[in-house]
């Protein structure tokens, strides 16, 4: 259609007769076509087809009430602490006083640790504790939350790190070790 | 019809349907584009796998970007809210705004980074200037001195009555610090419900959430 007539009916008629040309009606389209693509790829690369998501977080209300307070049986709790460059810290149960029960490790672990955990626990007990240092950034605390949706545990707690804890990770990190003691893992 | 001879094959390929496929999607594309809106600050954010689409209307904004700094806006389509929080906030602080300066606030897309004691001049800055401008973000850091809570407090008393959906907008990079100092912001509010914006993310095959999305329709 879009081609010109190029086997023209030439040589039929008698000699002396004047070919008049047909002119072609169909235009080649192929430019137009070029020109088409090259809009949809400009409106392909302009468009924002992914809308923005929200994640949904319930904060709970600060209580000083004792009996308003959530309890938490402390062997069912896996505390998971974020430093910096994006690390992970996490200890099972509560924190033994020599510190012998922190463990490091990363975002691609975690999950793991946490399903493990999640397994071998009593569901009514399993609690996850999350404490955010203040090195940590905003996008390790949300993959935490995300972390906690991807393998649906639906207790979880955003808490504030204990001194104690914050001195392990400063002294696990190097950054800053604790007075009278080498730094660990250089 | 039947010819004797063969006719000479031609190379050139029939351009109708191709151009007809062309520009199907291209008016696909044109109608369903929407324009990167452009905005003056410049957020990465994280990504989840939650699928709830950002709620667009009565939105009260808080950005935090790769610093850490904090800003507030509210969505332009609640003019009479952004009226009443400035208004409040001009009350509850004594700024003595003009209506000038207040009229700075209800300007479309406009957003405040600057604690109260640089308001008025923040206010004063022309449209044009206010992206380039180094600003020191809201001061959410100190918890006797948290700015947040007041703007909050103030959009809480607006939106009365009316339903407030209170976002966070956090850059990967912002420190938990700043973070926490909203989180403190919106609970002495006792705002205990808000959205976090993210990108969408695909879930992780084999893992709990993605069994209980897939389970339905293997089921079946």
């Amino acid at each position: 259609m879009a081609e010109l007539d190029t086997s023209s009916s030439g040589g039929k008629k008698g000699p002396g007769v004047k070919k008049s040309k047909k002119l072609s009606t169909r235009v080649d389209l192929t430019p137009m076509v070029d020109l088409g693509f090259l809009l949809i790829t400009f409106f392909i690369f302009t468009t924002t087809m992914s809308q923005p998501t929200s994640m949904r977080l319930f904060l709970p209300k600060d209580t000083e009430k004792p009996e308003e307070q959530n309890k938490v049986k402390e062997s069912g709790a896996l505390t998971i602490m974020l430093g910096k460059d994006n690390a992970i810290y996490y200890y099972e149960g509560t924190l033994l006083p020599d510190g012998s029960n922190f463990k490091t490790t990363n975002f691609k672990e975690i999950r793991d640790i946490i399903i493990n955990k999640k397994k071998s626990t009593n569901p009514e007990d399993f609690v996850v504790v999350i404490k955010p240092s203040p090195e940590s950034t905003y996008k390790n605390t949300v993959d935490m939350l995300d972390e906690m949706t991807i393998s649906e545990i639906k207790r979880y707690a955003l808490v504030d790190l204990f001194d104690i804890e914050l001195q392990l990770i400063r002294a696990t990190e190097g950054g800053g070790p604790m007075p009278g003691q080498p730094a660990a893992n250089p | 019809m039947a010819r004797a001879k063969l006719p000479r094959k031609s190379t050139t390929v029939d351009m109708t349907a191709m151009c007809d496929v062309a520009f199907l999607l291209l008016t696909f594309f044109i109608l369903t584009t929407k324009f990167k809106p452009d905005e003056a600050l410049t957020v990465t954010t994280p990504k989840s796998v939650s699928t709830n689409p950002a709620e667009q209307k009565d939105v009260v904004l808080i950005t935090m970007d790769k610093e850490g700094l904090v800003y507030f806006s509210v969505s332009d389509d609640a003019m009479a809210e952004k009226e009443t929080i400035i208004n409040e906030v001009d009350q509850m602080k004594n700024l003595g705004l003009t209506e000038e300066e207040k009229k700075a606030f209800r300007r479309s897309g406009s957003y405040v980074g600057v604690p109260f004691s640089q308001l008025k001049s923040y206010l004063q800055k022309s449209p044009k200037d206010i992206p380039s401008l180094q600003v020191p973000g809201i001061p959410v850091k100190d918890t006797l001195n948290n700015e947040l809570q007041v703007w909050i407090r103030a959009a809480v008393g607006a939106f009365q009555g009316g339903k407030m959906n209170i976002m966070l907008k956090g850059d990967n990079e912002a420190k938990y610090e700043s973070f926490k100092g909203v989180l403190t912001a919106l609970k002495r509010n006792e705002q205990l419900k808000f959205q976090l914006i993210t990108d969408p993310e695909g879930v992780p095959a084999g893992t709990e959430l993605y069994k209980t999305i897939n389970a339905p329709r293997t089921a079946q």
